[in-house]
């Protein structure tokens, strides 16, 4: 193996290498590696002790390179005062240290007070690596447990003096093929215990190399986009699209339904059966699906603290498989989006809810209304950022978005970050305003249609023909005005003689039947033009001798209701009894009623035209 | 207004006057008559048109918004790419994922109609600002134009009887469940826009009639070329309309309309029509198109005659010279039609238009056309499903029509039975002969319910008010109100029957809805059953394993299934096909179903020199899914026997029986397909109380539990077993 060669080479370089920073002493050194999971996790714990005479004010650690290249997070952090405090964040940043080997990385933790001369500082680092199991063998069938080989130093490597150190490093269980047995490695339980070794110089470096059975599934996302998009409507729109691979021991020999099914243990222990998205309390509108469309084998629980969504790809993913979905969700606004100084911002968190998921490629993307300005965004950890513009529903100058972009994310990344803007509250009323002014465009539109006239030529004869059978309907339309008209003073003389009766009062009656009869005059004046019309327009031929017909029995109508009017009239002045009145005006009242009902079966018959 | 003044002045009571002095300002008010019933007429159409629209949208509501069945997935496939890439490479595309080695020239061998239609809603609506999805705007596209064919079915009913009749046909058509099977939300088929673009031709193709209008005649041309553009039934119209003319000069109805409307839309027509790709010169070179041309000369033989006779003005002499240029006529005509036919220039039927007019041929003839079950011959419950009550209305309307018989309904008589006869041909026409039957029983509905409400309103106003009935009525108040009593309980019996007939027009509504809702709205990609506790249980098999086949094959791999899963393999899972439901290549699929029936190692070498990398079978063993390849096996048997004459179909059948149990034949046992639907499933108890290896699809315990597969291994199987795909192996090292 090349890699424990070259670590072999460091133990000879360590030796001869007794450089300038043994100022510090690293007086203990607990380290614990958790392997349960897929994300190696390292937490050593250093109590640092200044040897030296000036203050120190930081603290420098290595990584061997192969290391380094997969680290995804680094922290640290010392807990204030003894016992239980709360942990105080330091900051850690790469450097490049001068006569150092080339082989390691080095990071240092900057304290925020100096470290004087022979004090000392307790200082928890945790480390995290991805893609740092190597499944081994690289090929399994369905049937097989999945086995890994981890590689670390049984020493810690430092460029200080170590002088005593243990090492734990916790199994997730199951067989251990092999281990290291070399110095002083012994397994209890699920746990392999290195140390305690005493008095170490720097750069010390043991090689071991683990070989255990880990069966998680080891899910990476090798792509995520997040999109989180803010309608000040009142929600927050969140879809996730994922690109996840299953990175473990590769599947051989194809995938058997039967064994997968009816043998649960044997069959497919390392595939990802199902994911579990914490999503935040009140998420609503969720949905999970592909490219090809919804799939359906997802569940939901929530209550008031959080929302859990169990999803399960359209089938198990076994090593090397893949798959992609996109969930999606809603979030009320008013949990995340918060005014302060008349800046706007927004507080969400920037991982993926999903546990256990390393992510290679992160790209997060805040949408946010069409309209806002000054748009800055503040994150905790380093990411690439640029600027893009996102176009929507009914968006015009396009919604303003911000891009974030992280490699090797872990759960522990899955932090808030802020992202603050302005955005004045009328441009909400933009696009409402814009479907508001289409609609009545287009009415406005359809009103002009309907009264433009674009006949391409005017002297056309059907064109003409046209413009004098509107002109004829209309004059027909006047001329059933004016019938109508004299039929309500028929009416009004019917109304006087029912008075009549009433009240016998004569000269009201004679009255109304004065101004009744002028009425009629005038109207039957205004019908002569429009009769002289309709005569002579050859487009009326048709429709004429029914207004003629219509005219001339409103005519006769008109006599004989003044016949009947004068009869009862003067019946009344002569004092005539009830039944006399009645026996007088039964024929013109025959006549009348016969009248009136071919009045108005002509008004109908030329309504119908 | 009437009654009051009819009555006697003195005894009116007095707040009946004054009821009449508000009268004027109520009128004011008031929409005139016609107004009223252009508004109810609007709203009537308009709630059709949300209706049509809203029906076919419960496979969306059931399921989810998808691509359903089958050719959808292949038109929304190329939607898709003439979205993204522009309309000229979707003209030049040559598709190299589909009939592995061969390709397909995707731009020759389409009717664009679909896709074009769809692609610019989807571009208009994101030019006015509304980010949809391409695959909304598919999904929606069927059911948006079936609300316009509703419109179309009104103005066309309006234009061969009445408007109430159209209101009626509008209504009819928008749940005619003949019509809604091809138009559900998310049935992105040519059919879907096809049917309104038949109907618009239709329509616009007699008011030209109708009218003697150039215009008409060119805006039904150009409704011919969308028709042509969008789907193979165009030639129904080109074949239609000519016998249409045909039907109007031997009955005497030629006209100078007829002349100019027939000449401009088939002349227009047929030029517009060249410029599709995929059906190009055949207008003038086919001869299912000839019919056309025929009567086209036809009717210029006739003008001329027409002239002749003007001219001559002595009928002895016209006579001499018709007989003289009628023979020459036809002998030119025939012989024209005899040289192109023997030099081929003229080419003759397809076996698909043969198996049209001939219900038999396609069974004996090409399996290929046989084989699928919408080519089958109509039973008389899936009529009875589809039209319900208009079968019954149908023949109704036809007396109707003969009754006042117009040019117009002379077409929608021969359009009506022309239909019906090729939907009991073939299952799928029954959308054809929809929009008639529609059109038809409307004009039975609209005519009965008029007559009756005649009678109805005439017996309830005879004193007071004239009827509609016009000048009759007219006459008879004037000899008072004891005017005709013809038959006794006259309106009773109107009544009753008005009744009647609106029980079965809501028993036709009640009906549409479930048939859609049960029958019409399953996509077909993914299947629901009912679970043990009455919940619904989704059986999403097809995308789990075309997803598989996405993400978990490399991706230029080639998959070999029967040719039903081609578009879909294509659309969902992105790999290169053998063979898809575009069933241009006989051969190609012949030897699919060769290698499916051959014994494995006969199989793998035809699989290799196909370079096939996976093979997809569909299995139904263990839910009970009755339309796997197990059913479709012997159809691959016959199409594959039908080219390579090492398949025997006997080999496969006992006694003439098909049996996959003990008794089945050896080579049935044996044969590829049916080791790959069984392999492995003699351990599996589907079934509690049945033997391990019991079929749930057939009802029996298979023949050969032991199924060993050499040249191939099971890369895949889906939860529920209906689609496995197996891996063929690379060849062995010693070769």
């Amino acid at each position: 193996m090349r890699k424990v060669f070259a670590c072999a080479l460091f133990l000879l370089l360590a030796t001869w290498m007794t450089t300038a920073r043994s100022d510090l002493v690293i007086s203990k050194v607990d380290r614990r590696i958790d392997l349960t999971s897929h994300i190696v996790r390292v937490l050593s714990t250093l109590k640092v002790e200044n040897a030296g005479r000036v203050v120190v004010s930081e603290i420098l650690l290595a990584i061997p390179n192969m290391q380094a290249k997969n680290l995804a997070n680094l922290k640290a952090f010392y807990n204030e005062g003894k016992g239980k405090g709360s942990a105080i964040n330091l900051p850690v940043a790469e450097v490049h240290p001068e006569g150092m080997p080339r082989e390691l990385s080095f990071y240092s933790i900057s304290l925020h007070e100096g470290l004087e001369k022979g004090k000392s500082l307790t200082v928890n680092v945790l480390s995290i690596f991805t893609h740092s199991l190597q499944p081994f063998p690289e090929e399994i069938s369905q049937s097989d447990v999945q086995l890994v080989v981890y590689q670390d130093s049984a020493y810690y490597v430092s460029p200080y003096e170590v002088k005593s150190q243990s090492l734990n490093v916790l199994l997730p269980g199951g067989r251990v093929e092999s281990y290291t047995k070399h110095p002083s490695g012994k397994l209890v339980d699920s746990e392999i215990k290195y140390g305690p070794y005493e008095k170490l110089p720097p750069f010390s470096y043991s090689p071991i190399v683990l070989h255990f059975e880990n069966n998680n599934p080891f899910v990476v996302a090798q792509e995520l986009v997040r999109e989180i998009e803010v309608s000040h409507w009142g929600s927050i729109q969140i879809t996730e699209h994922y690109n996840l691979a299953h990175k473990g021991a590769t599947n051989k020999g194809g995938f058997s339904r039967l064994d997968y099914q009816s043998r649960s243990y044997m069959g497919g222990r390392s595939s990802l059966r199902q994911l579990i998205a914490r999503l935040p309390p009140r998420a609503h509108s969720i949905y999970y699906r592909d490219d090809i469309g919804n799939i359906s084998t997802s569940h939901l629980w929530g209550d008031s603290r959080k929302t859990q969504l169990e999803i399960e790809p359209r089938f198990p993913i076994f090593g090397g498989w893949r798959t992609s979905f996109t969930i999606g969700y809603s979030l009320p606004l008013q949990d995340f989006l918060f005014v302060s100084e008349g800046n706007r911002f927004l507080n969400i968190t920037f991982g993926c809810p999903m546990d256990e998921v390393v992510i290679d490629d992160l790209i997060v993307k805040v949408v946010l209304p069409e309209g806002s300005k000054e748009v800055s965004v503040s994150v905790p950890f380093h990411t690439k950022q640029w600027h893009e513009t996102k176009y929507s529903h009914l968006d015009i100058i396009g919604r303003p978005v911000v891009a974030l972009e992280k490699n090797n994310v872990v759960p522990e990344h899955n932090t808030y970050f802020q992202v603050h803007y302005k955005f004045n509250n009328l441009s909400l009323l933009w696009e409402p305003l814009m479907l508001i002014s289409g609609f009545l465009l287009l009415f406005v539109a359809c009103i002009a249609y309907m009264h433009a006239d674009l006949s391409i030529s005017k002297s056309s004869a059907s064109y003409i023909a046209k413009l004098q059978w509107d002109e004829v309907q209309a004059t027909v339309q006047q001329v059933q005005n004016v019938i109508r008209r004299c039929l309500s003073a028929h009416e009004k003389l019917e109304t006087s003689l029912q008075d009549l009766s009433r009240t016998g009062d004569v000269h009201s009656c004679k009255a109304t039947r004065k101004i009744a009869d002028g009425l009629l005059k005038e109207l039957s004046k205004e019908l002569k033009p429009l009769m002289g019309f309709l005569q002579s327009s050859p487009q009326a031929a048709q429709i004429w001798p029914k207004v003629e017909e219509l005219v001339a029995k409103e005519k006769e109508m008109q006599e004989k209701l003044m016949q009947k009017h004068v009869a009862v009239v003067d019946c009344f002045e002569k004092k005539y009894s009830g039944r006399e009145i009645e026996n007088r005006v039964a024929p013109y009242q025959q006549k009348l009623s016969a009248l009136k009902q071919e009045v108005d079966d002509l008004l109908d018959y030329i309504d119908e035209i | 207004m009437g009654a009051k003044a009819g009555s006697s002045p003195p005894v009116v009571p007095p707040p009946a006057s004054s009821a009449t002095s508000f009268f004027p300002s109520i009128n004011g008010l008031k929409l005139k008559t016609k107004q009223q019933e252009l508004l109810i007429r609007v709203s009537i159409l308009a709630l059709v048109y949300v209706l049509a629209f809203a029906i076919r949208l419960f496979s969306v509501l059931r399921y989810e918004s998808m691509i359903h069945e089958f050719d959808p997935y292949f038109n929304y496939r190329t939607t898709l790419f003439l979205t993204e890439k522009g309309f000229y490479e979707f003209w030049n595309w040559f598709d190299f994922e589909s009939w592995y080695p061969l390709g397909r020239i995707i731009g020759g061998t389409l009717y664009p109609g679909l896709m074009v239609t769809a692609a610019l809603i989807y571009w208009t609506l994101r030019f006015l600002r509304f980010a949809v999805h391409i695959r909304e705007v598919c999904v929606l596209t069927a059911p948006f134009f079936a609300s316009n064919t509703t419109i179309v079915a009104y103005f066309f009913g309006k234009e061969i009887w009445d408007s109430g009749a159209g209101l009626v046909a509008a209504a009819l058509i928008a749940i005619c469940p003949g019509y809604i099977s091809r138009s559900v939300a998310g049935s992105y088929d040519n059919e879907g826009v096809a049917i309104f673009a038949l109907l618009l031709t239709f329509y616009l193709f007699v008011k030209a009639v109708n009218t003697g209008s150039l215009a008409w005649a060119l805006a039904s041309a150009f409704g011919y070329f969308y028709m042509v553009s969008a789907w193979g039934g165009y030639v129904f119209i080109i074949n239609l309309v000519p016998l249409y003319v045909l039907v109007l000069l031997v009955t005497g109805r030629y006209s100078m309309r007829l002349y100019i409307a027939y000449n401009c839309m088939y002349v227009l027509g047929m030029l517009l029509a060249m410029q599709i790709r995929f059906v190009g010169f055949q207008h003038v070179q086919s001869g299912e198109h000839m019919a056309a041309m025929g009567v086209f000369f036809l009717l210029q033989v006739f003008y001329f005659l027409d002239w002749v006779k003007f001219t001559l003005n002595d009928p002895k002499l016209f006579y001499s010279f018709l007989r003289i240029a009628l023979t020459c006529a036809i002998s030119v005509g025939s012989l024209a039609l005899g040289v192109g036919m023997a030099t081929g220039y003229i080419s003759p039927w397809t076996g698909r238009f043969y198996s049209l007019l001939d219900p038999t041929y396609a069974k004996d003839h090409i399996p290929i056309i046989a084989s699928v079950s919408e080519h089958q011959p109509t039973a008389w419950s899936s009529f009875m499903f589809d039209f319900h009550i208009l079968l019954f209305l149908f023949p109704a309307g036809l007396y109707f029509c003969f009754k006042r018989l117009s040019d117009a309904t002379i077409f929608i008589v021969m359009y009506g039975l022309t239909s019906m006869y090729f939907a009991g041909v073939m299952v799928r026409l029954i959308l054809v002969a929809a929009p008639a039957v529609c059109l038809i029983s409307s004009i039975a509905v609209s005519a009965t319910l008029k007559n009756l409400t005649m009678l109805i309103r005439a017996k309830n106003n005879a004193t007071p008010m004239g009827s509609s009935k016009g000048t009759a009525s007219l006459k008879a108040s004037a000899k008072a109100s004891s005017f005709d009593q013809p038959l006794p309980y006259q309106r009773n019996v109107a009544i009753a029957l008005l009744l009647g007939a609106f029980y079965l027009l809501s028993r036709y509504a009640i009906h549409c809805t479930w048939v859609t809702s049960e029958a019409y709205s399953s996509p077909s990609i993914v299947l629901a059953a009912r679970g043990a506790h009455g919940g619904r249980v989704i059986f999403d098999d097809y995308r789990e394993a075309y997803f598989w086949l996405r993400k978990n094959t490399p991706a230029d791999a080639k998959i070999m299934s029967w040719w039903d899963y081609g578009y879909q393999i294509t659309a969902m899972g992105n790999r290169t096909v053998i063979v898809d439901n575009n069933t241009w290549n006989n051969t190609h699929i012949a030897t699919v179903g060769r290698a499916m029936s051959s014994y494995e190692d006969e199989a793998y070498d035809i699989m290799k020199s196909l370079d096939v990398d996976y093979v997809l079978v569909v299995f139904g063993g263990v839910t009970g899914y009755s339309s796997d390849d197990i059913n479709k096996f012997l159809w691959m048997v016959r199409i594959g026997g039908g080219v390579f004459s090492v398949i025997k179909e006997p080999e496969y059948l006992v006694n003439g029986e098909y049996r996959v149990d003990k008794g089945a034949a050896p080579k049935m046992l044996n044969c590829l397909m049916y080791k790959l639907c069984y392999y492995r499933f003699g351990e599996v108890t589907t079934e509690y109380g049945k033997p391990p290896g019991y079929d749930r699809a057939r009802g029996v315990e298979i023949g050969n539990k032991d199924v060993k597969l050499e040249y191939l291994e099971e890369a895949f199987t889906t939860s529920n077993w209906i689609i496995r795909i197996y891996k063929v192996k690379p060849p062995k090292n010693r070769w």
